[in-house]
């Protein structure tokens, strides 16, 4: 089936749970409530063959509100199509079902997520950190949390300190100024 | 020790079978001929540490081919990567582990100063936990640069007092 197709049953089945529908360079997107996520997803996945769950990940749309945005990389094998899947997670109850029943590989998926970002994900059956250590206070993918890092120290399993920026962080900007213009260096 | 004179004098007229030499030039001699390393591959470096290991570059024309992956063997720590803070920890319990006399080498740039990686994961450099000896510049060195380190680290081997040095706070305790 073609993802035109595809995506005409899923709004068949959606309806007006779809707030947003998307293309760019022949990559679809829809945005849904968080409520009607789990339900979605299971949709795609038991009955449209979306069978591969390339990616889960997570914006930090600071500043925004909600704040916090899930993104979900579909891919079906049988029908070789893509379906990229959001949805928007509050702040104060950054809480989303869990889709490692689906598809086992979001396991560690929604634990990076959960580790970087903070989401939490009902229904895992196994969330820890994955990337850094239990114990460690922040979330370091945050917007709020400076990329030099904060100190901590948990006994004997691991510290860290604030790493000096001598200058940095040395990003790049977008510009049509050549390549001197956009290479990384200190904006401060 | 840092002698003018010879550390080794051998006479084969008058001596036979005896060479005259100093315990302190003997020992050093010992050492720095057979420096088991332990490879603590942490990243890319590695990869590198592995080349230098391998014929093409043969580290054990230096006597320090015996990698031993157990700290309790080894001589000199090589310290070849990026040390994130999950890491760090586990390669101090290591260090720990590994008898006098002991040496470190920092390979590359990630260990001796955090390298590329300003960052919130990345312990800034070796030395914030473990006394390193030889830092080897390069991301990642080329083997030749580890073998050159390893050349200064047999220098720093010699110019060393064997036994003193290694002792040092026994003897402060006794005195
Ligand atoms: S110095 Fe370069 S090659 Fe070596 S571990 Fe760091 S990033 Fe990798």
């Amino acid at each position: 089936m073609e993802i035109t197709q595809l995506l005409t049953r899923l709004g068949e089945h959606l309806g007006k749970k779809i707030l947003s529908t998307g293309e760019f360079r022949g990559e679809h997107t829809i945005t849904l409530g968080l409520a009607d996520l789990a339900e979605a997803l299971r949709f795609c996945k038991e009955s449209l063959g979306f069978d591969y769950l390339v990616d889960i990940s997570s914006v930090d749309n600071l500043g925004d509100d909600p704040r916090f945005e899930m993104v979900y990389e579909l891919y079906s094998y049988t029908d070789r199509v893509h379906l990229r899947v959001k949805a928007a997670v509050p702040e104060d109850n950054p809480n989303v079902p869990t889709v490692s029943d689906l598809w086992p590989t979001a396991n560690w998926h929604e634990r990076e997520v959960y580790d970087m970002m903070g989401i939490e994900f009902a229904g895992h059956p196994d969330l820890r950190r994955i990337l850094m250590w239990e114990g460690y206070p922040y979330y370091p993918l945050r917007k709020e949390f400076p990329l030099a890092g904060k100190p901590s120290d948990v006994p004997e399993v691991a510290f860290t300190e604030a790493a000096p920026l001598a200058g940095g962080p040395f990003v790049t900007v977008p510009t049509e100024e050549g390549t001197v213009a956009r290479e990384p260096r200190s904006r401060e | 020790m840092a002698t003018t004179h010879a550390p080794v004098a051998y006479d084969s007229k008058i001596e036979g079978n005896v060479i005259f030499t100093q315990v302190d030039a003997a020992i050093n001699w010992m050492r720095k001929n057979s420096l088991w390393p332990m490879p603590m591959g942490l990243a890319c470096c590695a990869i590198e540490l592995m080349a230098t290991g391998a014929s093409r570059y043969d580290i054990s024309r230096f006597g320090a081919e015996v990698m031993r992956f157990s700290p309790r063997q080894s001589d000199v720590m090589i310290v070849a990567g990026t040390v994130t803070y999950k890491m760090a920890l586990a390669v101090k319990r290591i260090w720990d582990q590994m008898p006098e006399p002991k040496w470190c080498i920092a390979m590359g740039a990630c260990a001796s100063s955090g390298g590329m990686y300003r960052s919130y994961a990345v312990l800034q450099g070796i030395d914030n936990l473990i006394p390193v000896d030889v830092y080897v510049s390069g991301c990642p060195p080329r083997p030749e640069a580890l073998l050159d380190g390893l050349m200064k680290l047999q220098k720093k081997i010699e110019a060393e007092h064997s036994t003193v040095a290694q002792k040092e706070r026994l003897l402060e305790e006794l005195t």
